[in-house]
């Protein structure tokens, strides 16, 4: 080799590590300064009355933390705690937050919030977390997390939906029972369950399942163990708190993959209304009232990292605005 | 590394470097360095390291930053991992016969890494679905496409008799780089715990390593020019990469024998759900598990490519998939403990180190040189098809019978089909060409 060969290898080995290392430098600067002033509010204030809890998307030293605004004022300045979730939904009681430890062995863990949003217990939870919901009074809770190792083939994936009740499993979803809108029982064994959402019994409930590319949108009941296929092509359903509307994703006909709609159907009537919202939305949307969604989408270009929830009417009319900036994992506490 | 490449002589700065005669060819053992391995095996060994840290330091962090950070769902990072598994295969033949055709493995490797370097750059600005979806099948095509042309450019560099010990170099710096990636990626997440900034940074260091690594190959390894004479000689016979050379009897053989064994070797993947289901350990060290088998693969590597070279290549490669049995057994009958586990570990990577490698090297002397990395190419493509069909295979069987049961059932036709796969290895021992 000749020496202005050992010399260009060099210096392309010098500029990269120089590059790299002056990255990394300035992102650990940046991570741990407390990054642009986000006005605060005592946690205990907001918490006296109606709320919106959320995972704290503004970036510097409160990322991922729990945060929380009063409802009456979603834009305006919030409240931050020091617990650090991935997922999180939480009632005027209690509360749910799914977290992750990086490291050489990532782990998991779902911990059950008191009322002041502290901590109460935790127990491990295997896979990622992917969505996360509680009943309406915070006794169920609902889990699910993507496991990589149960798939068969590494082309495909597989979920883990676990309810709790009072903190206890009651198991995965796939072990129960689902009847297709064909009257067959899907036992396919590439069967999964996700996005739960209680009604405010605390039996019934609606979730996704799938199976070889088609998902449905299920009802089911708690004690029963068992599942029904109401419509297909429709996933993560949201009840709206009037207990009459369901709101999820589904795929457009002409969809590529990875694209989806926000629609609401009309449980009396069977009317299916796709919102406004003309952006793919890839999240679990929650009622904000009886008549408006709200769901987080990622911001475009180069602020792609960061997430904002939004807002839109869920009767198909009206325009998409930002409710809450520098969020995701929106869950609303109607009652002080 | 060019502290030694440096002391090369006959490098100077006078002679163009394309008239410089070919550094690490055979029959030159003044340019062999480490214990003889040619400085070509050893420069691509480098590249290889050094983008094996680039691809797998985001390959331990993607699926955290897809679900947690861009908030994708489990269905969407299903595809991207599906998307991952599955190009690199299809155009892997397309590489080894582009190398061939155009006579210039080096360019062809050349735009491979190339390829994957972009798709790491790209990963800082792309966070929607579908564009990531492009970058990653942009990586997988970039890896398909030089590694037919980079084995071909080892065994072009390297001594028929040593083949099996320079691949087993070769592969153990690659592996080298693989278990040096995720260290490094989760040392930047721990040292970075809030934000994207880690993530990004996992990024930018995977794209520097990128970069080095390219630019080794572009700088550092010679483009082959074919300068050995028994090489031109054959080049001349043959001017041209044949797709008849590779229905060559011997290396149809060969190839009906590794695909029949491949598809009788089921997923690591599998074997450590086995495990972990067994109770021997939590389940978050799942990940651990794959760095163990790497470990093993890493210091088994260059003494089974050696004893290859010695007790013939075909040999070693039945071998490997013996000890493949033995880890089902071990794993089947499940007798739990951490001296269990690790022993499966150990046979796992033993046996990748007695047959990614050595596989290559044995295909390369069965297809003229003017073919060969189409002929690697071929081998390597019903190694990973095969491989792929015995995975949803036995994800059905065990589904159906239970995991103890399938995972014997799969050792025994192992066992069956290693008698035939020999019969069919066992090729004229006249059958060195180049």
């Amino acid at each position: 080799m000749t020496r202005t060969r050992v010399g260009l290898l060099v210096l392309v080995l010098v500029a990269s590590l120089a590059v790299a290392s002056g990255y990394f430098l300035d992102a650990r600067q940046q991570a741990s300064a407390t990054g642009p002033a986000v006005a605060t509010l005592p946690v205990a204030a907001v918490l006296a009355g109606p709320r919106i809890v959320f995972r704290n998307a503004a970036l510097g030293a409160d990322y991922s933390r729990l945060a929380l605004v009063p409802l009456a004022d979603p834009g305006g300045p919030r409240a931050v705690t020091d617990v650090s979730c991935e997922r999180l939904y939480a009632t005027a009681t209690d509360g749910v937050c799914v977290t992750a430890t990086r490291g050489m062995a990532a782990s998991y863990g779902v911990s059950a919030l008191g009322p002041d949003l502290r901590p109460t217990s935790s127990t491990a939870l295997v896979g990622q977390p992917s969505r996360a919901r509680m009943s309406r009074d915070g006794r169920l809770v609902s889990t699910t997390t993507f496991v990589t190792g149960h798939s068969y083939a590494s082309t495909s994936f597989s979920t883990e939906t676990v309810v709790r009740r009072d903190g206890e499993s009651l198991g995965s979803l796939e072990g129960w029972r689902t009847t297709l809108p064909d009257g067959q029982r899907l036992d396919a064994v590439d069967r999964n369950y996700w996005g739960v959402t209680f009604a405010p019994d605390d039996d019934t409930f609606y979730a996704t399942a799938a199976s070889g590319g088609t998902t449905w949108l299920v009802r089911g009941s708690l004690a029963d163990r068992s599942m029904t296929a109401l419509r297909t092509n429709a996933e993560c359903p949201s009840l709206s708190p009037d207990g009459l509307r369901v709101a999820y994703k589904t795929r457009p006909d002409d969809a590529r993959p990875g694209v989806w709609r926000l629609a609401v159907l009309d449980l009396a009537s069977g009317t299916e209304t796709l919102l406004a919202e003309t952006r793919s939305v890839d999240d679990q949307v929650e009622w904000l009232d009886d008549s408006s969604l709200l769901y987080a989408l990622p911001r475009e270009g180069t602020e792609a990292t960061t997430t904002d929830v939004w807002s839109v009417p869920a009767d198909g009319g009206g325009t998409p605005v930002v409710l809450i900036p520098q969020a995701s994992s929106p869950a609303v506490v109607r009652t002080g | 590394m060019y502290v030694t490449v440096r002391g090369v002589p006959g490098s100077t700065a006078s002679a163009p470097a394309s008239s410089a005669p070919e550094p690490g060819g055979p029959g030159e053992p003044s340019r062999r360095l480490v214990r003889g391995v040619p400085a070509t095996v050893l420069a691509l060994g480098v590249v290889s390291f050094f983008t094996d840290i680039s691809s797998e330091a985001v390959v331990a962090v993607l699926p955290l930053y897809v679900t947690a950070v861009l908030g994708l769902s489990p269905v969407a990072y299903g595809f991207l991992d599906g998307v991952h598994q599955g190009v690199s295969a299809a155009v892997r033949i397309l590489g080894g016969w582009w190398a061939d055709r155009s006579r210039q493995p080096k360019w062809v490797a050349v735009t491979g890494y190339g390829v994957s370097a972009l798709s790491r750059f790209l990963l800082l600005p792309v966070t929607g679905f579908a564009a990531l979806t492009g970058v990653v099948a942009l990586d997988r095509l970039g890896k398909g496409l030089r590694t037919g042309p980079r084995d071909a450019m080892i065994a072009d560099a390297s001594d028929p008799s040593r083949l099996g010990r320079d691949f087993g170099v070769h592969r153990a710096m690659d592996t080298a780089g693989a278990l040096v990636g995720p260290l490094l990626a989760f040392a930047v997440l721990v040292a970075i715990p809030v934000g994207v900034g880690g993530y990004r940074s996992v990024f930018v260091l995977s794209a520097a390593a990128a970069v080095i690594g390219l630019a080794v190959l572009v700088i550092a390894v010679p483009q082959r020019r074919r300068a050995d004479p028994a090489v031109a000689a054959a080049a001349v016979a043959a001017p041209r990469m044949r797709w008849r050379d590779l229905t060559d009897r011997r290396l149809r053989r060969v190839l009906v024998a590794a695909g029949l064994l491949g598809l009788l070797t089921v997923g690591d993947g599998f074997l450590y759900l086995v495990l972990a289901a067994s109770g021997s350990f939590g389940a978050s060290w799942f990940p651990l598990l794959m760095v163990g088998t790497n470990a093993a693969y890493l210091l088994a590597a260059v003494p089974l490519g050696r004893l290859a070279d010695r007790v013939g290549r075909g040999r070693v490669f039945l071998a490997g998939h013996v000890l493949l049995v033995a880890a089902y057994a071990l794993t089947a009958t499940r007798p739990g403990g951490a001296v269990a586990v690790v022993a499966v570990l150990l046979l796992l990577g033993v046996f990748y180190a007695a047959t990614d490698g050595v596989l290559a090297a044995l295909t390369s002397r069965l297809v003229p040189a003017a073919s060969r990395a189409s002929g690697i190419a071929a081998a390597q493509t019903v190694v990973a098809l095969s491989r792929f069909g015995a995975s949803v295979g036995f994800g059905l069987l065990w589904q159906l019978t239970g995991r103890s049961t399938a995972l014997l059932v799969v050792g025994v036709g192992m066992t069956l089909v290693l008698p035939v796969a020999a019969a069919l290895l066992r090729a004229p021992r006249t059958a060195v060409t180049r």
